[in-house]
């Protein structure tokens, strides 16, 4: 009972939160409320044994990406935007679609059952050794060329940022 | 013990929300937010899996979908800032460079 009531909790406000962020008018506060929603969704990780993981939300996450975001809204002069409307013409078209596709994904995902083929990793397994311990030697045995692809990715990314968003300089 | 269906549900429910905020909204940042919470909820899921079925893979996948979201808000919020300087707006009404 107390488990069901504790995702209850976490369910109500992580969807109540997402709702407020997409309907608010002034990004600032979309993205505030986007930092509440992202503890939440850690503190979801933590109910699931992924302690590594909900931290990882909170630093990247929370620390670096909303922070971001915060930078370049700050950056950019949105007065004029904020008088406007904020939903688009075909808004209720858009609306439409989502529910369908709500609607849709709840039938069919309610229904759900997982084949009992349970991996290695059960919850004792896990916490002999750590959460961190586990998840660092699959990391970088059997994931390490994926690991090493993401640091390509990174390494493009910053170079796309710094390329884009420099001045032209004539 | 919570059934797994509800964590999915909660999932697909915070991708909808984030499937709607990006066709709706005008404004370009809030787009790129709900990309943010799309990629969230894919997380939920993720995770919520890989406790069920005692696998380590799905914290591993959520790993590495953190490292491509921090890269595509980068490069995203670039794209933006460099798009503002050519034309003082976010909205996406406005932006049709590409007459799409």
């Amino acid at each position: 009972m107390l488990p069901k009531l504790f995702f209850a909790y976490f369910a109500v406000v992580i969807v109540g939160t997402s709702i407020l962020v997409i309907t608010r008018k002034n990004p600032i506060h979309s993205v505030l409320w986007m930092l509440v929603l992202f503890v939440h969704i850690a503190a979801l990780y933590l109910f699931l044994n992924a302690e590594f993981l909900a931290a990882i939300q909170i630093i990247i996450y929370a620390g670096a990406i909303l922070v971001l975001f915060l930078f370049v809204i700050m950056l950019l002069n949105l007065k004029r935007e904020e008088m406007e409307k904020r939903f688009q013409k075909q808004w209720p078209l858009g609306v439409f679609a989502g529910m369908v596709f709500i609607v849709f994904l709840v039938l069919i995902l309610s229904q759900i059952v997982v084949f009992p083929q349970l991996g290695p990793y059960s919850i004792q397994a896990i916490q002999s050794e750590g959460n961190l311990m586990t998840v660092g030697k699959v990391l970088y045995t059997e994931y390490l060329l994926p690991f090493e692809i993401t640091s390509v990715i990174l390494l493009v990314a910053i170079i796309g940022a710094v390329v884009l968003a420099k001045r032209k300089v004539n | 013990m919570v059934p797994l269906s509800w964590y999915i549900v909660l999932s697909a429910v915070v991708f909808s929300i984030g499937v709607i905020g990006f066709l709706t909204r005008r404004n370009l940042i809030i787009a790129f937010i709900s990309i943010e919470l799309m990629l969230n909820s894919v997380n939920i899921s993720l995770v919520a899996f890989s406790h069920y079925l005692q696998s380590i893979k799905g914290q591993i996948m959520v790993f590495l979908v953190i490292a491509v979201a921090a890269a595509e808000a980068v490069v995203g919020l670039a794209i933006l800032i460099a798009l503002f300087r050519n034309k003082p707006t976010v909205n996406v009404d406005e932006i049709n460079l590409l007459k799409g």
